[in-house]
């Protein structure tokens, strides 16, 4: 923060009980889920720098959101997004659009494998891979669970052919859009599933998924979220895996003011594969912070996890990649590598691995590296008559493009380079 | 091919270099005219590769005395693109890998910043893949290596192709090849050096940066300059290789006391 800012001090201080102040009162499926919520938030603080989880992540930017403008009223429902501001969803894709208030199932029939879960089953099952990764009563999970009034929640039986593509968009207004999925992948299901997040003003997108992933189940599952420099998104992915299974985690996020997104993997007996790449960018005075955690409860796991940074002007990033191999994780074979491309001087990047290994037979690899653009790479492209310029923008497209070829093929429609960047970059 | 009419496109006087503080070129002589195939042998740190390097506009070398003249206009002054813009290629001893960037693309982009400087209008995905399809059989490569990221991946032969297949694309005027043979088999060396003979025409110029004479058993140059110490020590015809060849380089060390390093 640059020294001549007025003083923030306490700027959040409140912040939980207005927005509690102004929440409906708790109602419809997620009733139980709300009051519960709603006593956790009640008399706790936000999250500050004395935790070691926050250290470097100010939730200042809550500041300037309202919390009684966030929530509507039941006159000022947001309209979901008219259908011409999104692009058209590609061949082969279930799309489905999401605003916190209404089914998005409703008028709707869903491809074959795809059900919604019963509301006995949403009981015994909602809340449970929270629980499992040791998240249920972090603050930003509280808070969805304080306003979240629906729930998405899916069981995956069989091969399901189509894309499921789950759209938010909190749009230009102030609002708190609490999104709540729950998928459960019943054994040998697979689905790949791309959750596309939006944003254009001074708002809140609070995300909790729970993901159980039965055994030889597949989910490849992609988060692309573009903000807004007065935007907030607070998201927690939190995912169960048994033996066989096998997850392919790809999230870009960028343009957020402030965005926390803590992915959290169990793989509750081991013996599953899982794969976390992502991608997050910061500028201006946006900061980014990537919490995430893979808990190896049994032999013979793997996680091949990459997690890119590119941040430029005054832009802050923040990773911390907690992998945890305990005693009864024997052969367990991981790595995690952290790269960071920091595009200017006044850029900042904290990143930390944190591993924590008991177990004595196992492959854990990391590594952390950040730098600037590579002055071989560059000087390679200059000397085939790509200007400077030109060549700085193909490095850091192709930086980024290690990460984003990894989305399903439909997710070209969003355009997602250009998205985070916000930069016409074919040029 | 020897014309003594032909018109001059490289001409390097006096030239003197050096990266950080250690001076690596000591007075390079060199010129160069249209449908001329020159080689450059020397030992390993004779100044070789430095010299190609520089030529190319390479940032870690600064020039402390000389000029190079590139078809009458001071190369020294232009960045490197530039210079590539305008017909000067070189061919990378060791090609960068670039991951993420497409190899494709990357060849386009590189195709058309030269058609511009020669106002050609630039070519379109599909026109450009025709031209690109046409070109790979310069070097005989596998159309998949258009769709990878730059390099990456590729093996020794397979990088020399790719710049190779570059050079097919961007048609220099003087192209420098630092070692095109290095860490090629006998194979890939033959269609490496294939595909330099057959981008060789009467208007443009090859410069040939290398060890060893097998390179030049197949692709035979008109002038043979030995380096040593950062200058050209010696010039002749390609029988000056096969004498280097047979006596070593040693007979160059024997040379050298003579001579009087700045």
């Amino acid at each position: 923060m640059p020294a001549s800012s007025p003083p923030r001090l306490n700027a959040t201080a409140g912040w939980n009980e207005a927005l509690l102040a102004a929440l409906p009162p708790a109602s419809g499926p997620l009733a139980a889920v709300q009051q519960r919520g709603r006593r956790g938030l009640s008399g706790l603080p936000l999250p500050g720098r004395r935790l070691e989880a926050w250290r470097f992540t100010s939730l200042d930017a809550l500041a300037g959101l309202d919390p009684a403008l966030l929530v509507p009223t039941a006159a000022a429902v947001p309209s979901l997004p008219a259908v011409s501001s999104l692009p058209a969803a590609a061949a082969g894709v279930v799309r489905l659009v999401l605003d916190g208030q209404r089914d998005p199932l409703a008028g709707l029939a869903l491809p074959p494998g795809l059900s919604p879960l019963s509301p006995a089953e949403l009981e015994l099952l909602l809340g449970r891979s929270l629980e499992d990764n040791g998240c249920r009563d972090h603050w930003p999970v509280l808070l969805n669970q304080a306003a979240a009034a629906q729930v998405l929640a899916l069981r995956v039986q069989g091969a399901v052919a189509p894309l499921l593509e789950l759209v938010s968009d909190a749009g230009p207004g102030a609002a708190l859009l609490p999104l709540r999925l729950l998928l459960v992948l019943e054994e040998g299901a697979s689905l790949s599933l791309l959750q596309v997040h939006r944003s254009a003003g001074a708002n809140l997108t609070s995300l909790v998924l729970e993901a159980h992933l039965g055994r030889a189940a597949r989910l490849q599952h992609s988060l692309l979220a573009s903000g807004d420099p007065r935007a907030v998104l607070l998201g927690h992915l939190a995912i169960c895996q048994e033996p066989d299974s096998e997850l392919q985690l790809t999230t870009a996020t960028g343009g957020w003011g402030l965005m926390r997104l803590e992915p959290r993997l169990l793989q509750s007996q081991g013996g599953a594969s899982s794969c976390l790449r992502s991608l997050q960018l910061v500028r201006g005075e946006q900061l980014a912070d990537t919490h995430s955690q893979v808990v190896f409860g049994g032999a013979e796991g793997r996680l091949d996890q990459v997690h890119k940074v590119v941040a430029d002007e005054a832009g802050r990033s923040v990773f911390n990649g907690a992998v945890r191999v305990p005693r009864v994780a024997q052969r367990t074979d991981a790595s995690q590598l952290s790269r960071s491309l920091l595009l200017s001087d006044r850029a900042r990047v904290d990143s930390k691995p944190e591993l924590e290994i008991v177990a004595d037979d196992v492959r854990c690899a990391h590594g952390a590296t950040i730098s600037r653009l590579q002055d071989d790479e560059l000087f390679y492209l200059q000397s085939r008559g790509i200007g400077a310029e030109q060549a700085a923008r193909l490095l850091l497209r192709g930086y980024c493009q290690e990460i984003l070829r990894h989305l399903p093929a439909a997710a070209a429609a969003w355009q997602p380079l250009p998205l985070l960047l916000g930069d016409p970059l074919d040029r | 091919m020897i014309r003594p009419e032909a018109p001059l496109l490289l001409e390097i006087r006096d030239l003197h270099a050096r990266v950080e503080d250690q001076p690596i070129l000591h007075g390079v002589n060199l010129s160069i005219r249209a449908g001329e195939i020159h080689a450059v042998m020397g030992r390993n740190g004779s100044g070789k590769s430095t010299l190609s390097k520089l030529l190319a506009g390479h940032p870690a070398y600064s020039v402390t005395a000389g000029t190079v003249l590139y078809r009458g206009e001071d190369l020294l002054a232009l960045e490197p693109e530039q210079r590539a813009r305008i017909g000067l290629f070189l061919g990378f001893q060791y090609p960068i890998e670039i991951p993420g960037v497409s190899n494709l693309e990357f060849l386009r982009v590189a195709t058309n910043s030269r058609r511009l400087e020669r106002g050609e209008e630039e070519l379109d995905t599909f026109a450009f893949e025709d031209l690109v399809r046409e070109r790979l059989q310069v070097v005989q490569m596998d159309p998949a290596f258009l769709d990878r990221s730059v390099n990456e991946g590729f093996s020794g032969g397979e990088k020399k192709r790719n710049e190779i297949l570059q050079m097919a694309l961007l048609e220099p005027l003087v192209a420098i090849l630092d070692e095109t043979d290095s860490g090629l088999d006998i194979d890939a060396l033959r269609i490496v050096a294939a595909g330099v003979n057959q981008l060789a025409g009467p208007d443009n110029a090859t410069l040939l940066i290398t060890h060893y004479q097998r390179l030049l058993d197949a692709i035979t140059p008109d002038f043979v300059h030995v380096m040593a110490q950062g200058r050209i020590l010696r010039s002749g015809g390609k029988e000056l290789a096969l004498e280097l060849e047979q006596r070593g380089y040693d007979w160059v060390d024997q040379a050298l006391p003579a001579l009087e390093v700045v």
